[in-house]
């Protein structure tokens, strides 16, 4: 039988033929079929770009809204319905550029969704400029001097904010990647998954094979709940750690905060208006 | 001399930011109008939060009226720096009582309430000896007063509760002696039974009544307050309350709120507005509902951070890139506070637009009583549909109007974007579906116009000169048309703005002399009126100094505008 979240004919998908965003796809549909999340209860959120795409190649419920900004309307998704299932998706340019403060600041709400950031460490949609993860010295048709900006390390920053799942992934590698993906789903709290993926079109150096030889996976006795190793071993580089890196479930979620949510556990769409109190409210007034 | 006064009593308090005027005022409003006076009370305020000088005009009337007058009968400094402040406003009628050691003003009347105060315990208690003073020279009655008072203070304890009673007892006492002013303002039974808030309130409680339950902002004058009275709502009734990083995070995500089966409302000025610009565009593709408080103040940029402007009305006309209906409304008054903000939900909901409640620092911070609010006819207007798998968020209607389902709710999927899609949700490029799209959505426009809110005639139907107003100057330019006194003189208030009223130039056809009052520098309602009607308003009453109109001037104004004959442009 198919799988529930894929459309029964076929789609026109507008990536690259080659892209990283076709195995991130179907792990994707692998992880949430085997995970077995009913389908009406699922919302994938997602800015702008080619990774921002993703949603719509699903057959789900999704909000695709602007760029950078996948992260607020994720977050409110949640909170107004707690009973959803919330993913959202995006590059590295739509998450940790344009979308920067958001990213900041609902990590301290701590809603319970998970984000996967596509990371290809270059701008796919807008033809190959330079995003916050390229590498210094990569000449682009607009970095033509090449980059000289510092990376920016978004498991580094993460683990520093107390992302409560931090981890990273790589595209070409199915089925590791697919086990992080659901236990990051599964996560009570914000998760944050940086996947690399190559980007077939703009990144000549960052390549499938670049990945594969610049990556290794975390060791089994890895203990992800101590901050302080989690972060030294987020500053490596070359090669870059696979696996999760960082868990803290000591953090209360958004939704669990909410006062709203103190005495009803319902959706907020469900409640009724109490017209009497509204009424009596008006009438304290006098 | 003594000044006799009958129907009007203005006082001004005036002093630093911190120094307790707002105190006064809160204890007076509330207490004055339960001994039946009308009540009417606006705030002038530095963008500071100690020092500098600021305002509060309070309004004792026999008649409902609530607009500003420049006019003090009584001014009463709590700093020295507040003479020269209201010095323009003053007249060798106004009577000055303060502390005369303090107060460098040769007339004053000196009224020593610090002293009093620490006579009782603690200079704190004067903003209460303050308090008493305007009671008792107003005659209130005095039990009304001490009885209040405890109760105002009720989670203080007891030796506090007690401490303020003997100091607005104090103050009474000393009121009632004052021989320079003979007041005799008629009260009225009605009044005592009224509400009494400020625009901030009249909003918050239009949004309460429509269920609201998910409201998003971060803090910027003079919006903040409808922030907070939704915070405080938060605990009694079932809704959200965030504050969040920047306003591109608050519209995107009270878009997220409704498109979870929410009712979401945003609340920002200018500049915040200015920030979501893009959302709003968002919320035009997405077709979602939204409503978005905007109490303007005067820009560019930050402008004047604490003052008050009409002049946002463009902005929130034209924010957001491309082709999308949306609603635009600026209540007059309380009660239309109140109203507009409760159908502007059921206004999202049943078109799915975003729609635009434009108010002002005036608004907000002017206090008054007002006749209950009907609340006979409470409804929420909850369009939301269970879906089937068949489902498809923008599918073609007769009208347009697509039935809007959420995620949870049925088994349908939801699929909302801001790339062009068809039917489903999905990415098209489709030139055919993009036109059939972008059509479906500008029909809206002509489907609002069954539900606009004609402009409000006030005055002789058999006008010659008629005078048009929009949003918070309602009041105001009121009663200085009432004042003028002339049949053949009548105003046009519009608190529907956008999409304008169809019947609208018929109003203009029928005058000689057409006047536009606005409280900015380009009358830019009268550039949408000329836009949407052709009609060309050329004699304009323009204000855009920071400061809401006064009665006086607008009469004044209008005055010299029926007097001239001639077009001009008169700028205060």
């Amino acid at each position: 039988m198919k799988n529930k979240f894929d459309f029964e004919n076929k789609i026109d998908i507008s990536w690259c033929p080659g892209c990283g965003n076709f195995s991130i796809r179907k792990e994707l549909l692998t992880t949430l079929e085997e995970m077995n999340l009913p389908k009406e209860n699922l919302v994938l959120v997602s800015g702008i770009g080619q990774a921002a795409k993703l949603p719509e190649f699903v057959n789900a419920s999704f909000f695709h809204g602007l760029h950078g900004r996948g992260l607020p309307p994720a977050t409110a998704i949640k909170a107004c319905n707690p009973e959803l299932t919330v993913i959202a998706f995006g590059g590295d340019g739509d998450m940790y550029g344009e979308g920067g403060n958001h990213l900041l600041h609902i990590t301290r709400k701590n809603p319970d969704i998970t984000l996967f950031v596509h990371d290809n460490m270059i701008y796919g949609l807008t033809k190959g400029q330079a995003s916050p993860t390229t590498g210094i010295g990569m000449e682009t048709p607009l970095q033509v001097f090449g980059v000289s900006e510092k990376p920016l390390n978004p498991l580094a920053l993460a683990i520093s904010l107390d992302v409560t799942f931090v981890a990273r992934a790589f595209s070409g590698h199915i089925e590791q990647t697919k086990e992080i993906m659901k236990q990051a789903i599964a996560h009570k709290g914000f998760a944050l998954v940086d996947i690399f993926q190559p980007c077939v079109s703009f990144n000549k150096i960052n390549t499938f094979k670049w990945f594969d030889e610049n990556t290794y996976y975390l060791a089994k006795d890895y203990d992800p709940y101590d901050r302080v190793k989690a972060f030294q071993k987020s500053l490596e580089e070359k090669p870059y750690p696979l696996g999760i890196i960082y868990k803290n479930n000591n953090r209360k979620t958004f939704e669990e905060n909410l006062q709203v949510y103190k005495n009803n556990k319902l959706p907020l769409y469900k409640n009724e208006l109490d017209i009497q109190k509204v009424q009596a409210e008006i009438q304290s007034k006098s | 001399m003594i000044r006799k006064i009958e129907d009007s009593l203005v006082i001004v308090l005036a002093g630093q930011a911190g120094q307790g005027i707002q105190s006064i005022e809160n204890i007076l409003s509330t207490l004055l109008k339960r001994s039946g006076y009308n009540y009417f009370s606006t705030s002038e305020l530095m963008s500071r939060v100690r020092g500098g000088i600021n305002s509060t005009e309070i309004r004792i009337s026999s008649k409902p009226i609530a607009g500003f007058l420049d006019r003090i009968d009584l001014l009463i400094p709590l700093h020295n720096d507040g003479i020269e402040h209201l010095k323009k406003r003053t007249s060798p009628n106004t009577i000055v009582i303060g502390e005369k050691d303090k107060i460098d003003y040769e007339k004053i009347i000196d009224v020593q309430f610090t002293q009093i105060a620490k006579e009782i315990g603690n200079a704190i208690y004067s903003n209460t000896v303050a308090a008493g003073y305007i009671c008792g020279l107003l005659k209130v009655n005095l039990k009304l007063c001490q009885e209040f008072i405890v109760d105002y203070f009720a989670d203080k304890d007891e030796a506090i509760q007690n401490k303020n009673r003997e100091a607005i007892t104090k103050g009474h006492e000393l009121g009632k002696h004052l021989s320079e002013l003979d007041i005799n303002i008629e009260k009225s039974h009605t009044v005592k039974d009224q509400l009494i808030m400020d625009g901030a309130e009249a909003v918050s409680l239009g949004a309460l009544a429509s269920g609201c339950n998910y409201v998003c902002g971060y803090p910027m004058s003079p919006s903040t307050s409808v922030l907070q009275n939704m915070s405080v709502y938060s605990k009694k009734f079932d809704i959200i309350v965030e504050q969040v990083e920047d306003e591109v995070g608050v519209i995107n995500m009270a878009l997220g709120a409704w498109y979870a089966g929410a009712r979401a409302m945003t609340t920002t000025s200018g500049g915040g507005l200015a920030l979501m610009s893009e959302g709003i565009s968002l919320c035009g593709m997405m077709e979602s509902p939204m409503v978005l408080h905007l109490a303007q103040r005067p820009g560019p940029a930050t402008g004047l951070a604490t003052r008050t402007e009409q002049g946002d009305l463009n902005l929130a006309l034209y924010s957001g890139h491309g082709d999308f209906p949306r609603i635009i409304l600026s209540p007059g008054t309380l009660e239309a506070g109140f109203t507009l903000t409760k159908d502007a939900f059921n206004l999202a909901e049943k078109y799915q637009v975003p729609v635009f409640i434009l108010t002002d620092q005036y608004y907000v911070n002017s206090r008054y009583n007002t006749p209950a609010f009907d609340t006979s006819d409470l409804k929420i207007d909850n369009r939301i549909i269970k879906t089937s798998p068949d489902y498809k968020r923008y599918a073609f209607t007769e009208n347009g109007i697509s039935p809007r389902g959420i995620p949870g709710y049925g088994s349908g999927t939801i699929c909302a974007g801001s790339n062009e899609h068809d039917e489903s949700g999905h990415i098209t490029e489709d030139p055919v579906l993009r036109t059939k799209m972008v059509d479906k959505r500008l029909n809206k426009l002509q489907l609002i116009k069954a539900d606009i809110i004609p402009p409000k005639l006030i005055g002789n139907n058999d006008y010659k000169t008629l005078v048009v107003s929009w949003g918070s100057t309602f009041n105001i330019v009121n009663e200085a048309v009432e004042m003028l006194g002339r049949n053949d003189l009548a105003l046009l208030h519009f608190s529907w703005l956008f999409p304008l009223a169809e019947n609208t130039l018929e109003y203009f056809q029928q005058a000689d002399k057409v006047i536009i009052v606005e409280n900015n520098a380009t009358a830019q309602f009268a550039q949408l009126i000329k836009l949407e009607t052709g009609y060309d308003i050329k004699d304009k009453i323009l204000k855009y100094n920071g400061r809401p109109f006064s009665v006086e001037e607008v009469t004044h104004e209008i005055n010299k505008l029926i007097g001239t004959g001639g077009n001009s442009e008169k700028q205060i």
